[in-house]
């Protein structure tokens, strides 16, 4: 009995620490607003999209709920590479860059379900593909690079 | 009976704390239901998932057993997947036993998504006799195998390699996998084969605009058949063991996935009625922790 009331506190203590680290965590984390530099070459993927792929229009254009949908779907697959708001991070480029705004909704698509599976990007044609064109949504309405931040002034 | 059940949940409890304290953050998985086949998706680079299996079976004319492995399933590239596994087993009325290990690797060999998509799996099992994961049928593998006392199971050594080929196709949401599977005991046995077959489609393909964990589209329902082709020097379906199992899968928000199948056998060298479960959590940005940990770029 004593055996099993240890066993248990000690888990409860495991599970509560869990909590306040994840929270910590959170809040400690700077907002990622600097943009690593990131090869232009990186994006030529888009332009390897077929041109039948790259003319296919998204069929939720018209859907007013597709960004918000896409951008759950952003944060629960993509920010993790990409950064929480698609500024880029350590392993996936900017989604602001030019190269990824003027691309067309059917490339955007068409790199989601191919991955760019040498060079890390997995293929995302697991997530069906109306998710993938709400995706594609979220993505275009991104617009322009994310302004760096300004560091603060030092005090006197 | 109690206390050792007692005792399993509290160290389930216990491995799940740990490892809640260790990871906390989690990416929400988009897994297929399936249990024993295998679709073409990859573990995404660098993401760790750890799982736990159970499977509960009957058995005509001896105990029912209730066996369970653990997976940890690392993604090293968007191509290569590399899976641990350790196995147990308790036999109602005889013994819990642990079963050994297996070492398992899936390689994407095509760059782009095709109609069809194949996917290599290499495999190195190390397991004793009283291995009953059922994880995948093979040869002539059949019920009455499971007959023998884990005292006696156990005190033989299976060093085995199998190898599948997977070809998994996903249209208009449905997820179609076929697994042909080769595996040989590296003993003096012959080459053993067998096959899983999958379908799966998740309950809504489009996301919603809102949080939610009991939306439609993160429920996967499917089925999976299974079953042994005989071996090398008697290949097909004679004394051989099939089975039919519906299959459903829950992606949490969270990262958590939970799987339920009942499972059914066909013939009458298959266990009746199999129960299935799992739990799975996805950890995202594992590698990078363990690369940070050992000085790696920041």
């Amino acid at each position: 009995m004593k055996a099993i009331a240890t066993a248990l506190a000690v888990c409860t203590s495991f599970l509560a620490a869990s909590v306040v680290l994840a929270q910590s965590q959170k809040s400690e984390k700077p907002p990622d607003t600097v943009a690593p530099k990131y090869d232009p070459a990186i994006y030529s993927e888009l332009q390897k999209a077929p041109e039948k792929a790259r003319n296919r229009t998204n069929p939720l254009q018209n859907d007013p709920e597709a960004v918000a949908a896409g951008a759950i779907l952003f944060e629960q697959h993509c920010a993790e590479c990409h950064g929480s708001s698609a500024q880029g991070g350590k392993k996936a480029p900017s989604l602001h860059a030019a190269e990824v705004q003027c691309a067309t909704p059917g490339a955007i698509f068409w790199i989601l379900t191919n991955g760019v599976v040498r060079k890390g990007m997995p293929v995302w044609s697991k997530l069906p593909e109306p998710q993938r064109w709400q995706l594609v949504r979220y993505i275009k309405s991104l617009g322009g690079p994310v302004p760096a931040v300004e560091s603060p002034a030092p005090k006197p | 009976m109690v206390a050792s059940f007692c005792r399993r949940v509290l160290l389930g409890f216990l491995f799940f704390s740990v490892h809640s304290f260790l990871f906390p953050s989690a990416a929400l998985a988009q897994e297929n239901p399936y249990f024993v086949a295998y679709d073409h998706y990859l573990e995404e680079p660098g993401n760790l998932e750890i799982e736990y299996f159970s499977t509960f079976g009957t058995q005509r004319g001896g105990n029912d057993f209730h066996a369970y492995w653990i997976e940890f399933e690392y993604g090293a590239t968007a191509w290569w997947t590399t899976e641990f596994y350790l196995d147990g087993q308790t036999t109602f009325n005889d013994s819990t036993v642990f079963t050994g290990f297996r070492w398992e690797n899936r390689f994407r060999p095509l760059n782009r998504e095709h109609f069809i998509n194949p996917v290599f799996y290499v495999e190195y099992e190390n397991k004793n006799g009283a291995d009953k994961i059922l994880k995948e049928v093979e040869g002539h593998d059949v019920e009455s195998d499971f007959l023998v006392s884990n005292a006696e199971a156990r005190k033989e050594h299976i060093h085995e390699i199998e190898l599948k080929l997977i070809l998994s196709s996903t249209v208009k949401g449905w997820n179609f996998t076929e697994n042909t599977l080769a595996a040989k005991n590296l003993s003096n046995s012959p080459w053993e084969f067998g096959y899983a077959l999958g379908a799966s489609r998740p309950l809504a393909l489009k996301a919603s605009a809102n949080r939610c964990t009991l939306c439609p589209q993160n429920f996967v329902a499917g089925v999976e058949m299974y079953g042994g082709l005989g071996d090398r020097h008697s290949f097909g379906l004679h004394d051989t063991s099939q089975y039919l199992a519906p299959l459903l899968g829950w992606n949490l928000p969270s990262g958590w996935t939970l799987r339920v199948s009942p499972g059914f056998g066909l013939n009458d060298n298959s266990h009746r009625f199999l129960v299935r479960w799992g739990v799975s959590r996805e950890i995202s940005g594992f590698g990078s922790m363990v690369s940070r940990l050992f000085g790696g770029r920041k």
